[in-house]
């Protein structure tokens, strides 16, 4: 391995691919078969999948360990058609005996649970249908979204073509101001260089800032590279890495994932090329807000004040995790949702659930007049528990900002933290959390 | 060749205005042509004729992943889609499937809705037959060439 990576200086996205194939060498714009540790597929891109891939009528996949299907877009069922798409997941799970499936009651938001559950490690390669898989980058491992094709080609086969992807370095130093996290450094970075700024290229996200930011925080940045155009996401291992991923592995073993890898913890080497090096001062980042329908259509909250709304949602595989409920429920704490506002609390998986039960967070949000619903995908797409209405407005931790995202073509949604989030249900309009604290 | 009547659209066009999410909950195609476009132009799915061609500006089929997307649009009908850029998994799944995309930003300038052009993928040239102007696009690279060649590449895995 050592002799394969020593030839030339190799960024990490580099380093992962060439590690994934029987190549000497490697570069950006070679088209690649690369072998995958993980593929993913939920219910809506798996019954896809699934159907192309019994037409090749092998008996079995190339590896039942290396199958992740999560039912989460659409579940708990929404209808009956749903229904049958997760009855398919749960069927090809059953037929080829797929460990991997996490059923409802055991799942939760794909993006969220496959961290948690140790599924990813670093130097991973994993591909998943599903746009936001590029969220594993921020355990240092190679992850893309493909679509359902793919997934039944490395059913297959075990791997996915891809093309080598150039790396964009995106440097970040200074000390955050309060109320500003993760969701913001990536708001403020597509707002800066577009939803194309970052079109097949890996998203490197380095400098003092990301050295020291939580992994919580470093997921929500790679999960939203996708909305940059990015191919990937992707950070440096680190100490934080390391410890979070043997929570994972302990954690995962608990529930009878029992994966038995530690990873691979590659680093960029120094005389890495970059496509374009990018340079961010973070004591000029305030908690902004992506304004529809872009989510480079970003905005200082304070710019905002004027805009009421009449719903807040506060989840997603962007914000989902528990240090996202934990920031909301420290505002939400003996306040009152306004009147007019329907707020709407997700939490990622069934741990952050129960972990969310067990502090007294949920407590906080039903007794502030919210909802603690069970994990879902849900509103951010659209699919159920709290779609917009025509003219509605909602403010919203998800990703996505489309035309008619969360419901209705005449409804909005403006992207933001938990905290911003939180604030905003109380004063039911865009709000700043030092307003309501 | 691809001959037909263009549909032009504007810059990231992304997947839920191709196929609103409130439509993925099936796998059937023509169920997913019948609501194609709908969130950027609700008569799209009934006026699309078969062969005609969507043209667009840049980053076309931005957002999720769904492979409902060019599903929708090769299910409607559309013979190709030609834009100034692709967003990436649109640009994978739409050669996967076999659905022709051809990345020209001088014919997506030119373009306009309604004319009538002509695309030739060996040679690499559109024609708009309207304007009688020509434009040239770079052809595939060999690896994608071979998966298109095949019919996609589930057939290309077939063969193997």
């Amino acid at each position: 391995m050592t002799k394969k990576t020593n030839s030339m200086p190799y960024t990490i996205t580099e380093k992962i691919l060439l590690r994934h194939t029987k190549l000497k060498t490697i570069h950006p714009g070679e088209f690649i078969n690369a072998k995958v540790d993980i593929c993913l597929g939920n219910d809506i891109t798996a019954p896809f999948a699934i159907e192309e891939f019994e037409k090749l009528n092998l008996r079995d996949v190339f590896d039942k360990k290396k199958i992740v299907l999560v039912p989460d877009h659409f579940a708990p069922a929404k209808d009956m058609k749903s229904a049958n798409q997760c009855k398919i997941l749960a069927n090809f799970a059953k037929k080829h005996g797929i460990k991997n499936y996490f059923e409802v009651g055991r799942m939760g938001i794909e993006h969220v649970l496959l961290p948690e559950m140790g599924l990813v490690v670093p130097g991973d390669a994993v591909i998943g249908a599903d746009s936001h898989t590029c969220t594993y980058g921020a355990l240092g491992a190679f992850s893309a979204g493909v679509g359902s094709t793919d997934l039944a080609a490395a059913y297959a086969t075990g791997e996915c073509w891809f093309k080598v992807p150039e790396s964009i370095k995106f440097i970040f130093s200074g000390r955050l101001n309060k109320w500003v996290g993760g969701k913001d450094l990536i708001l403020h970075t597509i707002g800066d260089i577009g939803v194309d700024g970052a079109l097949y290229k890996a998203m490197e996200f380095c400098g003092p800032v990301i050295e020291i930011l939580p992994m919580d925080d470093r997921l929500a940045m790679c999960n939203m590279a996708i909305e940059a155009g990015g191919k990937s996401g992707i950070i440096a291992p680190d100490k934080i890495t390391k410890k979070f991923v043997k929570e994972a592995l302990t954690f995962g073993k608990k529930h009878g994932v029992g994966q038995n890898r530690r990873g691979r913890f590659y680093l960029s080497d120094p005389g890495a090329k970059y496509s374009k090096v990018y340079e961010y001062d973070v004591r000029k980042i305030e908690p902004v807000v992506a304004c529809p329908n872009l989510p480079s259509n970003v905005r200082p909250v304070k710019q905002l004040k004027g805009i009421s709304i009449n719903q807040a949602v506060i989840g997603s595989c962007t914000n989902g995790r528990i240090s996202d409920l934990r920031l909301a429920a420290r505002i939400l704490r003996g306040k009152k949702v306004n009147s007019a506002v329907r707020l709407i609390v997700i939490p990622g998986t069934q741990a952050v659930y129960l972990q969310a039960v067990r502090e007294g967070l949920a407590k906080i949000f039903v007794e502030a007049g919210g909802v603690f619903s069970t994990p879902t995908c849900g509103p951010c797409l659209g699919g159920h528990v709290g779609i917009l209405a025509e003219g509605e407005r909602a403010v919203s931790t998800t990703s996505r900002n489309f035309i008619g995202r969360m419901g209705h073509v005449k409804s909005e949604v403006y992207l933001s933290n938990p905290a911003v989030a939180a604030a905003s249900a109380i004063k039911g309009r865009i709000a700043h959390p030092e307003e309501v604290l | 060749m691809h001959k037909g009547k263009v549909h032009k659209f504007g810059d990231d066009v992304n997947t839920d205005e191709i196929i609103p999410a409130r439509y993925l909950n099936t796998t059937d195609r023509g169920e997913l042509a019948s609501h194609c476009m709908e969130d950027a132009d609700p008569r799209f799915a009934k006026k699309v004729k078969p062969g005609d061609i969507m043209v667009a500006g840049k980053n076309f089929g931005c957002g999720s992943s769904r492979e409902h997307a060019p599903i929708a649009i090769k299910a409607a009908g559309v013979s190709c889609v030609i834009a100034e850029s692709f967003a990436r998994i649109f640009s994978r799944n739409s050669i996967n499937i076999g659905l022709p995309i051809i990345e020209s930003p001088e014919a997506s300038e030119r373009i306009k809705n309604g004319d009538i052009v002509s695309v030739d993928t060996v040679k690499g040239s559109i024609k708009n037959i309207t304007r009688k102007e020509k434009y040239a696009f770079e052809k595939y690279p060999p690896f994608m060439r071979k998966i298109i060649k095949a019919g996609g590449l589930m057939e290309k895995i077939k063969r193997r």
